[in-house]
Protein backbone atom coordinates (compact mmCIF):
# COMPACT_ATOMS: atom_id res chain seq x y z
CA UNK A 1 0.00 0.00 0.00
CA UNK A 2 2.72 2.46 0.69
CA UNK A 3 4.39 2.11 -2.41
CA UNK A 4 1.10 2.24 -3.94
CA UNK A 5 0.32 5.42 -3.03
CA UNK A 6 2.69 7.54 -5.40
CA UNK A 7 0.99 6.17 -8.29
CA UNK A 8 -2.04 6.82 -7.14
CA UNK A 9 -1.37 10.22 -6.88
CA UNK A 10 0.24 10.61 -9.98
CA UNK A 11 -2.81 9.08 -11.30
CA UNK A 12 -5.36 11.58 -9.43
CA UNK A 13 -2.79 14.43 -10.96
CA UNK A 14 -3.58 12.94 -14.69
CA UNK A 15 -7.09 12.70 -14.27
CA UNK A 16 -7.53 15.89 -13.03
CA UNK A 17 -5.33 17.16 -16.01
CA UNK A 18 -7.81 15.88 -18.12
CA UNK A 19 -10.90 17.24 -16.79
CA UNK A 20 -12.82 18.87 -19.24
CA UNK A 21 -10.26 18.69 -22.04
CA UNK A 22 -10.77 17.98 -25.89
CA UNK A 23 -9.12 14.16 -24.93
CA UNK A 24 -12.06 13.61 -22.12
CA UNK A 25 -14.91 14.66 -24.35
CA UNK A 26 -13.49 12.27 -27.49
CA UNK A 27 -13.47 9.62 -24.69
CA UNK A 28 -16.73 9.83 -23.83
CA UNK A 29 -18.51 10.54 -27.06
CA UNK A 30 -17.11 7.77 -27.92
CA UNK A 31 -17.85 5.23 -25.28
CA UNK A 32 -21.42 6.85 -25.09
CA UNK A 33 -21.46 5.57 -29.24
CA UNK A 34 -20.33 2.04 -28.17
CA UNK A 35 -22.45 2.23 -25.16
CA UNK A 36 -25.80 2.78 -28.03
CA UNK A 37 -24.58 0.10 -30.32
CA UNK A 38 -24.15 -2.31 -26.94
CA UNK A 39 -28.11 -0.93 -26.70
CA UNK A 40 -29.27 -1.69 -30.16
CA UNK A 41 -27.36 -4.71 -30.50
CA UNK A 42 -29.64 -5.93 -27.05
CA UNK A 43 -33.01 -4.83 -28.40
CA UNK A 44 -32.29 -6.80 -31.72
CA UNK A 45 -32.09 -9.51 -29.52
CA UNK A 46 -35.14 -8.71 -27.41
CA UNK A 47 -36.91 -8.56 -30.92
CA UNK A 48 -35.45 -11.68 -32.16
CA UNK A 49 -35.67 -13.86 -28.74
CA UNK A 50 -37.05 -17.19 -29.00
CA UNK A 51 -37.68 -17.95 -25.40
CA UNK A 52 -38.71 -15.63 -22.16
CA UNK A 53 -35.08 -16.13 -20.94
CA UNK A 54 -33.38 -14.24 -23.96
CA UNK A 55 -36.17 -11.18 -23.70
CA UNK A 56 -35.18 -11.04 -20.16
CA UNK A 57 -31.05 -10.80 -20.63
CA UNK A 58 -31.69 -8.34 -23.22
CA UNK A 59 -33.84 -6.24 -21.20
CA UNK A 60 -31.74 -6.48 -17.93
CA UNK A 61 -28.85 -5.58 -20.36
CA UNK A 62 -30.36 -2.28 -22.26
CA UNK A 63 -31.43 -1.46 -18.25
CA UNK A 64 -27.31 -1.54 -17.57
CA UNK A 65 -26.04 -0.13 -20.39
CA UNK A 66 -28.96 3.03 -19.74
CA UNK A 67 -27.45 3.68 -16.13
CA UNK A 68 -23.55 3.22 -18.03
CA UNK A 69 -25.17 6.22 -20.90
CA UNK A 70 -26.20 8.57 -18.15
CA UNK A 71 -22.55 8.25 -16.51
CA UNK A 72 -21.13 8.78 -20.02
CA UNK A 73 -23.29 11.91 -20.43
CA UNK A 74 -22.57 13.33 -16.75
CA UNK A 75 -19.28 13.09 -17.37
CA UNK A 76 -19.34 14.76 -20.98
CA UNK A 77 -21.88 17.52 -19.33
CA UNK A 78 -19.49 18.21 -16.39
CA UNK A 79 -22.44 17.38 -14.12
CA UNK A 80 -22.30 15.90 -10.94
CA UNK A 81 -26.07 15.77 -10.47
CA UNK A 82 -26.98 12.70 -12.57
CA UNK A 83 -25.16 10.17 -11.28
CA UNK A 84 -28.27 9.87 -8.91
CA UNK A 85 -30.49 9.39 -10.90
CA UNK A 86 -28.37 6.54 -12.92
CA UNK A 87 -29.05 4.92 -9.19
CA UNK A 88 -32.65 5.58 -9.36
CA UNK A 89 -32.72 3.44 -12.64
CA UNK A 90 -30.65 0.73 -11.83
CA UNK A 91 -33.31 0.25 -9.20
CA UNK A 92 -35.79 0.57 -11.49
CA UNK A 93 -34.76 -1.98 -13.36
CA UNK A 94 -33.91 -4.57 -10.68
CA UNK A 95 -37.61 -3.83 -9.51
CA UNK A 96 -38.89 -4.48 -13.03
CA UNK A 97 -36.93 -7.46 -13.29
CA UNK A 98 -38.26 -9.03 -10.37
CA UNK A 99 -41.85 -8.43 -11.26
CA UNK A 100 -41.83 -9.68 -14.54
CA UNK A 101 -39.55 -12.70 -13.63
CA UNK A 102 -42.13 -13.32 -10.16
CA UNK A 103 -44.82 -13.09 -12.80
CA UNK A 104 -43.27 -15.56 -15.72
CA UNK A 105 -42.29 -18.31 -12.81
CA UNK A 106 -45.92 -18.18 -10.95
CA UNK A 107 -48.38 -16.53 -13.74
CA UNK A 108 -50.20 -14.45 -11.00
CA UNK A 109 -49.34 -11.89 -7.90
CA UNK A 110 -52.12 -12.63 -5.77
CA UNK A 111 -49.81 -15.45 -3.92
CA UNK A 112 -52.51 -17.00 -2.08
CA UNK A 113 -55.05 -17.37 -5.03
CA UNK A 114 -52.55 -19.47 -6.63
CA UNK A 115 -53.80 -23.41 -5.94
CA UNK B 1 -23.78 21.84 -36.31
CA UNK B 2 -23.47 18.41 -35.49
CA UNK B 3 -21.87 17.26 -32.15
CA UNK B 4 -21.72 14.40 -30.05
CA UNK B 5 -25.14 15.81 -28.08
CA UNK B 6 -26.72 15.21 -31.27
CA UNK B 7 -25.38 12.18 -32.11
CA UNK B 8 -26.66 10.62 -28.61
CA UNK B 9 -30.06 12.38 -29.50
CA UNK B 10 -30.59 11.12 -33.32
CA UNK B 11 -29.37 7.51 -31.83
CA UNK B 12 -31.70 7.26 -28.78
CA UNK B 13 -34.65 8.55 -30.78
CA UNK B 14 -33.75 6.07 -33.31
CA UNK B 15 -34.19 3.46 -31.07
CA UNK B 16 -37.14 4.74 -29.60
CA UNK B 17 -38.76 4.94 -33.22
CA UNK B 18 -37.73 0.90 -33.63
CA UNK B 19 -38.96 0.06 -29.83
CA UNK B 20 -42.05 1.71 -30.71
CA UNK B 21 -43.04 -0.12 -33.92
CA UNK B 22 -41.96 -3.50 -32.40
CA UNK B 23 -44.54 -2.89 -29.67
CA UNK B 24 -47.32 -2.01 -31.95
CA UNK B 25 -46.62 -4.99 -34.14
CA UNK B 26 -45.75 -7.92 -31.44
CA UNK B 27 -48.67 -9.64 -30.21
CA UNK B 28 -47.11 -11.56 -27.39
CA UNK B 29 -47.90 -9.22 -24.58
CA UNK B 30 -45.59 -10.66 -22.41
CA UNK B 31 -42.60 -9.15 -24.56
CA UNK B 32 -45.15 -5.92 -25.41
CA UNK B 33 -44.94 -4.93 -21.78
CA UNK B 34 -40.84 -5.59 -21.93
CA UNK B 35 -41.10 -3.47 -24.75
CA UNK B 36 -42.92 -0.52 -23.03
CA UNK B 37 -40.44 -0.91 -19.83
CA UNK B 38 -37.07 -0.47 -22.66
CA UNK B 39 -39.54 2.62 -23.94
CA UNK B 40 -39.52 4.75 -21.13
CA UNK B 41 -35.68 3.73 -20.19
CA UNK B 42 -34.99 5.48 -23.62
CA UNK B 43 -37.27 8.50 -23.04
CA UNK B 44 -36.39 8.88 -19.82
CA UNK B 45 -32.53 8.89 -21.09
CA UNK B 46 -33.64 11.94 -23.72
CA UNK B 47 -35.04 13.75 -21.45
CA UNK B 48 -31.99 13.64 -19.67
CA UNK B 49 -30.13 14.92 -22.62
CA UNK B 50 -32.56 17.38 -23.12
CA UNK B 51 -31.44 18.94 -18.57
CA UNK B 52 -35.09 17.59 -17.76
CA UNK B 53 -33.83 15.69 -14.93
CA UNK B 54 -37.09 16.54 -12.83
CA UNK B 55 -39.19 14.81 -15.69
CA UNK B 56 -36.57 11.64 -16.02
CA UNK B 57 -36.85 10.97 -12.81
CA UNK B 58 -40.51 11.02 -13.18
CA UNK B 59 -40.55 9.09 -15.99
CA UNK B 60 -38.02 6.36 -15.10
CA UNK B 61 -40.06 5.82 -11.77
CA UNK B 62 -43.60 6.04 -13.17
CA UNK B 63 -43.18 4.27 -16.76
CA UNK B 64 -40.52 1.77 -15.85
CA UNK B 65 -40.93 0.71 -12.46
CA UNK B 66 -44.50 1.51 -11.45
CA UNK B 67 -46.38 1.25 -14.89
CA UNK B 68 -44.47 -2.41 -15.73
CA UNK B 69 -46.19 -3.96 -12.45
CA UNK B 70 -49.75 -2.71 -13.39
CA UNK B 71 -49.40 -3.98 -16.75
CA UNK B 72 -48.14 -7.27 -15.24
CA UNK B 73 -50.90 -7.04 -12.96
CA UNK B 74 -53.41 -6.61 -15.76
CA UNK B 75 -51.63 -9.24 -17.36
CA UNK B 76 -52.54 -11.86 -14.88
CA UNK B 77 -56.29 -11.31 -14.70
CA UNK B 78 -56.59 -11.82 -18.67
CA UNK B 79 -54.78 -13.40 -21.34
CA UNK B 80 -51.24 -13.96 -22.89
CA UNK B 81 -51.83 -13.01 -26.32
CA UNK B 82 -53.51 -10.77 -28.37
CA UNK B 83 -56.34 -11.95 -31.33
CA UNK B 84 -54.57 -11.75 -34.11
CA UNK B 85 -56.16 -9.30 -36.79
CA UNK B 86 -55.28 -10.35 -40.71
CA UNK B 87 -56.90 -8.02 -42.31
CA UNK B 88 -55.31 -4.41 -43.27
CA UNK B 89 -58.04 -1.86 -42.06
CA UNK B 90 -57.45 1.42 -44.06
CA UNK B 91 -59.24 3.67 -42.12
CA UNK B 92 -57.79 3.32 -38.75
CA UNK B 93 -54.43 3.68 -40.59
CA UNK B 94 -55.90 6.89 -42.21
CA UNK B 95 -56.81 8.27 -39.26
CA UNK B 96 -53.91 7.60 -37.86
CA UNK B 97 -51.66 9.25 -40.30
CA UNK B 98 -53.90 12.42 -40.44
CA UNK B 99 -53.73 12.83 -36.56
CA UNK B 100 -50.08 12.49 -36.95
CA UNK B 101 -49.63 14.82 -39.51
CA UNK B 102 -51.58 17.29 -37.84
CA UNK B 103 -49.95 17.20 -34.49
CA UNK B 104 -46.10 17.40 -36.37
CA UNK B 105 -48.21 20.67 -37.80
CA UNK B 106 -48.64 22.03 -34.72
CA UNK B 107 -45.30 21.35 -33.78
CA UNK B 108 -44.32 23.96 -36.75
CA UNK B 109 -44.85 27.41 -34.96
CA UNK B 110 -43.01 26.32 -32.17
CA UNK B 111 -40.39 28.32 -30.48
CA UNK B 112 -36.83 26.64 -31.24
CA UNK B 113 -35.17 24.53 -28.76
CA UNK B 114 -33.48 26.54 -26.32
CA UNK B 115 -34.88 29.44 -27.99
CA UNK B 116 -33.88 32.69 -25.12
CA UNK B 117 -37.25 34.60 -26.50
CA UNK B 118 -39.78 31.78 -26.12
CA UNK B 119 -42.78 32.51 -24.13
CA UNK B 120 -42.20 30.24 -21.34
CA UNK B 121 -38.67 32.02 -20.57
CA UNK B 122 -40.72 35.10 -20.56
CA UNK B 123 -44.14 35.12 -19.16
CA UNK B 124 -43.28 33.18 -15.40
CA UNK B 125 -41.32 36.70 -14.03
CA UNK B 126 -37.31 36.41 -15.13
CA UNK B 127 -36.90 36.95 -11.16
CA UNK B 128 -37.10 33.29 -11.02
CA UNK B 129 -34.06 32.40 -12.39
CA UNK B 130 -32.48 35.87 -10.86
CA UNK B 131 -33.48 34.77 -7.58
CA UNK B 132 -33.60 31.36 -7.30
CA UNK B 133 -29.79 30.79 -6.22
CA UNK B 134 -29.77 32.65 -3.07
CA UNK B 135 -33.56 31.88 -2.44
CA UNK B 136 -32.65 27.88 -2.33
CA UNK B 137 -29.12 28.30 -0.94
CA UNK B 138 -27.43 27.52 -4.58
CA UNK B 139 -29.51 24.97 -5.75
CA UNK B 140 -28.51 24.62 -9.75
CA UNK B 141 -31.72 23.76 -11.70
CA UNK B 142 -34.48 26.07 -11.41
CA UNK B 143 -37.37 24.13 -12.44
CA UNK B 144 -36.41 21.68 -9.56
CA UNK B 145 -35.93 24.97 -7.15
CA UNK B 146 -40.12 25.56 -8.57
CA UNK B 147 -41.29 22.63 -8.08
CA UNK B 148 -40.01 21.34 -5.22
CA UNK B 149 -40.04 24.28 -3.03
CA UNK B 150 -41.66 27.38 -4.57
CA UNK B 151 -44.75 25.02 -5.09
CA UNK B 152 -43.90 23.34 -2.17
CA UNK B 153 -47.36 23.12 -0.36
CA UNK B 154 -49.25 22.63 -3.81
CA UNK B 155 -47.28 19.51 -3.73
CA UNK B 156 -48.26 18.88 -0.17
CA UNK B 157 -51.41 19.10 -1.48
CA UNK B 158 -51.51 17.30 -3.71
CA UNK B 159 -49.78 13.90 -2.17
CA UNK B 160 -52.29 14.51 0.21
CA UNK B 161 -55.23 13.82 -2.34
CA UNK B 162 -53.61 11.05 -3.49
CA UNK B 163 -53.18 9.41 -0.43
CA UNK B 164 -56.92 9.98 0.80
CA UNK B 165 -57.94 8.58 -2.39
CA UNK B 166 -55.98 5.48 -2.46
CA UNK B 167 -56.63 4.72 1.29
CA UNK B 168 -60.39 5.14 0.42
CA UNK B 169 -59.96 2.35 -2.55
CA UNK B 170 -58.20 0.29 -0.52
CA UNK B 171 -60.88 0.49 1.76
CA UNK B 172 -63.48 -0.28 -0.71
CA UNK B 173 -61.62 -3.16 -2.22
CA UNK B 174 -60.57 -4.67 0.72
CA UNK B 175 -61.36 -8.62 1.21
CA UNK B 176 -63.31 -9.12 4.41
CA UNK B 177 -61.39 -11.62 6.77
CA UNK B 178 -64.39 -14.69 6.23
CA UNK B 179 -64.25 -17.44 8.52
CA UNK B 180 -66.38 -19.51 6.46
CA UNK B 181 -63.90 -18.65 3.46
CA UNK B 182 -61.56 -20.11 4.99
CA UNK B 183 -63.18 -22.96 6.05
CA UNK B 184 -63.95 -24.01 2.34
CA UNK B 185 -60.69 -23.66 1.30
CA UNK B 186 -59.56 -25.89 3.78
CA UNK B 187 -62.08 -28.04 2.48
CA UNK B 188 -60.82 -28.12 -0.93
CA UNK B 189 -57.31 -28.70 -0.10
CA UNK B 190 -58.26 -31.77 2.30
CA UNK B 191 -60.61 -33.40 -0.81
Amino acid sequence: MVEAAPMLVAAAEAVAALGGSRQTEWMCAVTAMAILVTMTLALVRAMLGPTVFDRVLALNMFGTKTVLLICVVDFLLNRNDFLDLALLYSLMNFIGMVALLRFTEYGSFGGDRIR
Amino acid sequence: MINEFTMIDVAILTLLAATAVTVARIRDLWAAIMFTGIYSFLSASWMLSLDAPDVAFTEAAVGAGIATVLFLCTLALTGKNEKRFPRFSPVPFLVVTITGAVLVYGTLDMPHFGDPDAPVHQYPSPSFVERSQDDMHGLPNVVTAVLASYRGYDTMGETAVIFTAGTAVILILRKEEDPDDKADGSEEEAA
